[in-house]
């Protein structure tokens, strides 16, 4: 078997094992603690430009099938695992892991301490690195570029060219929905149609004054890569967009976009959030739920402008910011992933809540409190 | 939501004696529970049956009643404590049953007693058959479909509703006679025919068929508020069909995608949440292995023994928060103790793999039945912890003690290879070993074993990876530092590649494994706690110490017949004594069910097998100023000699010296040099000799192998035909140490546990056996303090305990059994170790024997404490130890007690009055005092003169007598009225149709020689438990029982004793 290394912008050196492809990729390393759901996090666009470590060491038990993809492609710049599993089981397998990966053109390391790794992260936060497979060596100047790499223009690398309508499941179209992909989940878009939504992904650049004219009902902000500020245009949009009163939702960068719309300032977390696990309260209802979360930034509370919105929703485990509610409009975002894909679905109700905006709007009574 | 002002004082309910399927998980929970409530100022009032416990010590709870767990005694505790609230899920099946008894008939209302933790109708709803089913469908949660039905036409309309195949079960016949699987409407009709002819009723259920799919539990909270969180999820590798506690078992999931995974999590949070349960609760799922199809199997609502695992392999201390969650706290208030920093509502995540393993009985028990299904068998289990499912699986065989150290089973190499195939199919303890023997010889292919077991190809890839790396390392010749770094990560020992190569390793290759911790995070936080296992990696994530001294206890691995939970009650205080005494205390154990291997109970945790190997590998990375090994049982004990030769120390009594107490001539030394008597005895190696010995000696005789616990393999021979059929048993397993064949004194037996500093001797007290001689010390009625012995023996007893404990240069504890006989006192056996009796002699003398043994260990001296030394003086209580069986577990287990020790657990009585604490004993172990009814006799004829005593006794209260012909012309001629009934090889009606009939409320029997379940007293013993009649097998159990029965106490009117005011 091929050897494989990972070389982190700190020096340090992990040997493995090459699967997938062959080849050299620069990446930032962070971790998810997901024991299920690879091809989940292989597949949300919310991964561009980073190399994912998995800490559960038995990756690839249940192989690929064709029914879990988030999204068209792999969008990992790399993958690191301790264990793939050659000899996968699963009714529904239709590919190992690895062929999945040699498809995707995904450069991915096996058999090495991806506790050790994990732990290098979590004490020194995020850092570069390069997968390689060998006979793919970096030169000094490979080197230099992974060390100075930074994800850049992510939202225009995933999204989508043309707009995209999904109809509704159930029969009959209740709700059109324009979802605005910022590297949108599969599952974002399911989760409408199933409660009789018409769902048109639409590309992230599109002016809002287009969607405006566009009759929608409501607008649903998708999760995405990257520094959420470097979008300037987007942000403007959103401002736009905000003003015409039109139902909101916003998840993962939707939610970071939407806050700096209203002035608030994001920062980037030492080792962000990515796994299935995070407690996230309701501070209106008290009540805790277990998210599915992947950003690596976060709103920071004390600059949202409690005119404009409040802090709804809180992590439990770092107080960050989880979620905001806007004052005056019908419009709130989240910072964990309701969609889940991969992880626990205690907090669709959330899909509820905006469809229910859409219908108090559309009614013209009061919208949200 | 904050704590609950309303509560002051909680009466918390354990769950009494260890039984098969109940065993110490429960001590671990209530212990957890008992600590979280009192972190919190309030008052807990503690009952348990189970004095082996470490809930039941005076510190865990402010009172603690080492009572029967009946409704009558707790009543009258409840009566006399008043307290506010009762806390009934942390105890079991059986503190669940008594909480919901009590609550039913209103008494918990009456006396202003709240429940905590779950209400009588969630318990309604999760318990009973009707409602639980109309609970899942209200929830759209599916269930295995089933009908009672009285007609093969309504059977295949039924069917034909709910699909091929199904299941049919005959109701009211043994062991499912009559029922069985049905593939085709042929066998359908063909079976359903069969099974109403076969049922007493006329009545079979017809459920649809399960089996083959695989078997997923989910371990859930909730509190209050709602909230809702999973612990962890496990996979069985066996597929639905096999109990759960006998299922070879792995967290998390391996095969189900994330799909899978969340829409049965999110069943089962649908479920507790519907339940309304506030805490834990086991949710056992059935998947259908190609389809999203799924049905709910059980639910229980309570704390059990999936969650006691499931807080080992995750970190998170289920009985801990569930008991927070009792008295009001929400999950997001508290904190989890593990990384400190983040709160208990979260879902841990592993980056290992854990395998569970269970222990089964079968090494004792040669012909009980070891086909495994729907009962447990199993008495304990053993979890590993690794980075790979291969080399979890790997420590977890080498865990449970069966001297299997890989997964290769020597006694398979003896099976013709069509042998091997059928034994694939059979589904028992050796099924994993066989499939792997079956790749091994290349006579299966991984989908044709799946094709008959089921077993989901991934695991049985990962055996067959096993396999594949035995004959790589057979073909290695030399192994190279690469190959030997794989093998390690599966998890092989040195020794075994070793074995395999067929050549030594060389220094230079062999390595030492490193530790990962147990943080419930998978690193994403810094942990706190220091929960260690082994891996081979690079990284070691050991703290160095403090500075203090370091101190290795051994633990005492699953919990077995003869080696319980009261080892792990010594090893735990002895850590909490080292810890006083300013070491660093580090635990060694691999038994997920003890408090022992709790993440805060000693300062650091190593999760690992108990093997020479392992040990190396802690040693090496601790290297611990000393190590402690005589609180473990045999296990610890075993590992001393590797333990010095590693350079450690051994606190307390020398290895030697626990040689010397095994080996028959040194032992014999040593008596001579005391003067001591001992029965006369021979030390013999084939069946010649033993024969020739024993006619030397004179029948009857003892045969026992040397070095093993609990009695394993010792029978009483009364001639040379039993001689030589027990030492072929003995022979079967290979005679490595010599056989003891010993002249069998048929007396009264003394019991005697002691601390020795190196000087002077203390003995809590001295215990008195009611079975004479010959039954297993573990097995007999034990009383404190003794009733009969005399002074003079007194002082005898207490001469020789301290001659042998000095000459056995015993530092610490010493457990010396004694038989009186023709008013002379021998010593017949010397344990220098902890001993099944050392927690219930603690607590009824309230001497803290392990502490003060630790104590001396460490250079203290017995006459600067405040004990005094020689015998302490007895206290006014009377504590009546009643062992306690798992016979109706074990099909084909004869029940006779002998030497050879079969109990699983005990229970304890206390009271000033001997008869009272008799009958609390009796009753707490399960015994129904009926005063009249019908007694049935069937004695060998040692026993036949007692029984005509005992058979008076009966009659004078009335009870109706029945007798085989012997012992019915017997009874009759000493003029005491007997039914003669046919025996079980003459005509029906015979005594086993009287048994069925249900008129009999006791039996005693007896017989010469049992053990092979073709033997007619066999089967009468065994018709008996199967009815869950009472059955003495030892004329003094009968005895005492009638002792009780004569004296006309209701436990109702007995004082309940709070052991923490005596």
């Amino acid at each position: 078997m091929k050897k494989a290394y990972l070389l982190l912008s700190d020096g340090t050196l992990y040997s493995g094992q090459a699967a997938g492809a062959e080849g050299s990729a620069i990446g930032e390393v962070v971790f998810n603690t997901g024991m299920a759901g690879y091809q989940e996090v292989l597949t949300d666009p919310s991964y561009y430009g980073q190399t994912v470590c998995m800490t559960y060491p038995l990756i690839g038990n249940y192989g690929i099938n064709f029914e879990d993809y988030e999204s068209r492609k792999s969008w990992v710049s790399g993958f690191i695992m301790r264990e793939l599993c050659e000899a996968p089981s699963n009714w529904r397998c239709k590919l190992t892991l690895d062929e999945y990966l040699k498809r995707q053109n995904v450069i991915a390391l096996t058999g090495i301490d991806t506790r050790s790794l994990t732990r290098r992260i979590r004490s020194a936060g995020v850092m570069n690195g390069i997968v390689y497979t060998e006979g793919y060596e970096p030169d000094a100047a490979r080197i230099e570029e992974m060390q100075a790499y930074q994800i850049r223009g992510a939202v225009a690398a995933v999204t989508c060219a043309e707009p995209i309508v999904y109809p509704s499941d159930t029969g009959e179209v209740r709700w059109r929905v324009a979802l605005y992909d910022y590297g949108v989940k599969y599952n974002i878009e399911r989760e409408l149609c199933r409660r009789g939504c018409e769902v048109t992904v639409i590309p992230a650049f599109t002016p809002p004054e287009e969607v405006l004219a566009g009759g929608f009902d409501g607008v649903m902000l998708s999760n995405g890569p990257g520094d959420p500020a470097e979008n300037t245009g987007l942000i403007e949009n959103l401002r736009r967009l905000m003003d015409s009163g039109i139902p909101i939702f916003g998840i993962c960068l939707g939610h970071q976009l939407l806050s700096l719309a209203i002035g608030a300032k994001t920062e980037k977390l030492r080792y962000g959030h990515r796994g299935v696990n995070h407690p996230v309260k309701d501070l209106d209802t008290d009540r805790t739920y277990i998210t599915s979360q992947n950003h690596g930034y976060a709103v920071v509370e004390d600059t949202v402008d409690p005119a404009r919105a409040r802090v709804r929703y809180v992590n439990l485990n770092d107080g960050t910011v989880e979620g905001l509610e806007h004052i005056g409009r019908p419009v709130f975002t989240v910072q964990y992933h309701p969609e889940v894909c991969p992880g626990p679905m205690d907090t669709a109700y959330l899909f509820d809540r905006f469809v229910s905006n859409m219908e108090q709007a559309k009614g013209g009574a009061s919208i949200c409190r | 939501m904050p704590l609950r002002t309303d509560i002051r004082k909680v009466m918390v309910l354990g769950s009494g004696p260890i039984v098969i399927g109940q065993a110490a998980e429960f001590d671990y929970a209530g212990t957890q529970a008992c600590r979280a409530l009192r972190e919190e100022g309030l008052e807990v009032v503690l009952v348990n049956s189970n004095p082996a416990t470490i809930m039941t010590d005076k510190a865990m709870a402010d009172k603690v009643y080492i009572e029967p767990l009946t409704a009558g005694a707790v009543r009258q505790i409840i009566k006399k404590e008043r307290p506010d609230a009762l806390l009934p899920t942390l105890g079991g099946q059986t503190g669940l049953n008594l909480a919901m008894e009590l609550c039913e008939e209103g008494f918990l209302e009456q006396y202003g007693v709240r429940l905590l933790g779950a209400n009588p109708d969630t318990i309604a709803r999760a318990e009973d058959r009707q409602l639980f089913k109309d609970t899942m469908e209200k929830i759209g949660e599916p269930i295995i479909a089933s009908k009672v039905v009285h007609t093969v036409e309504d059977a295949v309309a039924f069917a034909e509703e709910i699909g091929l195949p199904v299941i049919i079960r005959p109701a009211y016949t043994l062991g499912g006679t009559g029922g069985g699987i049905a593939e085709t409407w042929d066998e359908l009709r063909e079976i359903a025919a069969s099974g109403i002819l076969h049922s007493r009723v006329d009545e079979i259920l017809v459920e649809k068929c399960i089996a083959g799919w695989k078997e997923i539990e989910y371990e859930v909270m909730r509190d209050g508020k709602g909230n809702v969180i999973t612990i962890c999820n496990m996979e069985n590798v066996d597929p639905v069909g096999v109990h759960t506690g006998d299922s070879v078992v792995v967290a998390p999931s391996q095969t189900l995608c994330d799909k899978e995974y969340q829409m049965l999590r999110t069943a089962a949070l649908n479920i507790i949440t519907e339940l309304g349960i506030e805490g834990g609760c086991n949710v056992q799922f059935a998947l259908h292995p190609t389809s999203f199809e799924y049905a709910v199997i059980e639910v229980n609502p309570r704390v059990s023994r999936s969650s006691a695992l499931a807080s080992k392999a995750t970190g998170y201390p289920i009985a801990k928060v569930a008991a927070k969650i009792a008295v009001g706290y929400g999950l997001d208030e508290i904190q989890n103790a593990v990384t400190g920093k983040t709160v208990a509502c979260f879902e841990p995540a592993l980056d290992y793999c854990v395998v569970k393993f269970p222990r089964w009985p079968f090494d004792k028990f040669v012909y009980a039945d070891h086909s495994l299904g729907t009962q447990m068998k199993a008495t304990g289990e053993v979890m590993a912890i690794a980075n790979s499912f291969e080399g979890a699986m790997m420590k977890a065989v080498r865990s449970i003690e069966m001297k299997v150290m890989s997964m290769i089973l020597s006694r398979l190499h003896g099976w013709s290879d069509d042998e091997i195939r059928a034994g694939v199919r059979r589904v028992n303890d050796e099924r994993i070993f066989v499939i792997c023997e079956a790749f091994r010889r290349g006579l299966m292919s991984v989908e044709e074993v799946f094709e008959v077991t089921k077993i989901d190809t991934w695991f049985l890839h990962g055996f067959a990876r096993i396999v594949a790396m035995e004959k790589e390392l057979s073909n290695a010749g030399a192994v190279s530092e690469a190959l030997y770094l794989r093998a390690k990560r599966m998890g092989f020992l040195d020794r075994t590649i070793e074995e395999l190569s067929g050549r030594p390793l060389p220094e230079a290759v062999r390595r030492l494994p490193v530790y990962r911790t147990v943080d419930t995070c998978a690193a994403e936080f810094d942990a706190e706690t220091p929960y260690y296992y082994s891996t081979y990696d690079t990284e070691t994530e050991v703290a160095p110490g403090d500075g203090r001294r370091k101190v290795l206890v051994l633990g005492s691995g699953p919990i077995r017949i003869g080696q319980g939970i009261e080892f792990d009650y010594c090893s735990v205080h002895s850590v909490w004594a080292l810890q006083k005494l300013g070491c660093e205390a580090i635990i060694m154990n691999n038994n997920p069910e003890t408090v022992s291997t709790d993440f805060d109970t000693a300062d650091r945790l190593y999760f690992e097998p108990l093997t020479p190997e392992d040990v190396t590998g802690v040693v090496m990375a601790e290297r611990p100023d000393s190590a402690i090994v005589q609180f473990g049982g045999q296990t610890a004990i075993n590992l001393a000699a590797h333990l010095e030769k590693l350079g450690v120390p051994i606190l307390g009594t020398p290895a030697w010296s626990i040689d010397a107490a095994e080996d028959r001539e040194k032992f014999d030394e040593i008596l001579e040099k005391c003067g001591i008597p001992r029965p006369k005895g021979d030390t013999v190696f084939t069946e010649e000799e033993a024969a020739a010995a024993a006619s030397r000696l004179g029948y009857p005789v003892l045969v026992r192998p040397s070095y093993v616990l609990g009695g394993q393999g010792m029978e009483i021979a009364y001639n040379e035909a039993d001689v030589r059929e027990f030492m072929r048993v003995i022979a079967r397993d290979g005679v490595e140490n010599p056989v003891l064949i010993d002249k069998y004194l048929m007396g009264c037996e003394i019991e005697v546990d002691a601390i020795c500093d190196g000087e002077d001797i203390l003995i809590p007290g001295i215990m008195e056996h009611m079975e004479r001689a010959g039954v297993h010390s573990g097995d007999s009625i034990s009383v404190y303090p003794s009733l009969t012995i005399s002074a003079r023996h007194k002082d005898t007893i207490i001469r020789y305990t301290r001659a042998l404990a000095r000459n056995l240069a015993v530092l610490g504890l010493v457990n010396i059994q004694f038989v009186l006989y023709d008013d002379q006192i021998y010593v017949i056996e010397v344990n220098p170790r902890a001993s099944r009796t050392v927690p219930y002699i603690s607590k009824i003398t309230g001497l803290p024997m392990v502490e003060l043994a630790t104590r001396c260990m460490f250079g203290e001296k017995l006459r600067d404490m405040d004990y005094g030394t020689g015998l302490l003086p007895e206290r006014e209580y009377y504590a009546v130890k009643v062992p306690v069986f798992s016979f109706q577990k074990l099909r084909d287990l004869d029940t006779q007690l002998g030497p050879e020790m079969k109990s699983t657990g005990e229970v304890l009585g206390v009271s000033k009055s001997f008869r009272t604490a008799l009958l609390k004993g009796l009753i707490g172990a399960g015994f129904e005092m009926k005063r009249k009814g019908a007694v049935l006799i069937s004695v060998r004829d040692a026993d036949k003169p007692e029984a005509v005593g005992l058979g008076e006794r009966f009659e004078k209260l009335g009870f109706e007598l029945y007798a085989t012909s012997g012992t019915a012309n017997l009874l009759n001629r000493h003029m005491v009225a007997t039914n003669a009934v046919h025996n079980v090889d003459e005509p029906s009606p015979n005594i086993i149709d009287l048994i069925e009939s249900g008129k009999i409320d006791y039996v005693i029997a007896s017989s010469v020689k049992g053990r092979r379940p073709e033997l007619g007293a066999v089967h009468i013993r065994r018709t008996a438990v199967e009815r869950s009649i009472p059955c003495l097998t030892s004329m003094d159990t009968a005895a005492a029982l009638l002792r009780c029965l004569e004296g006309d106490i209701q436990i109702e009117n007995c004082e309940m004793v709070n052991i923490n005011a005596i």
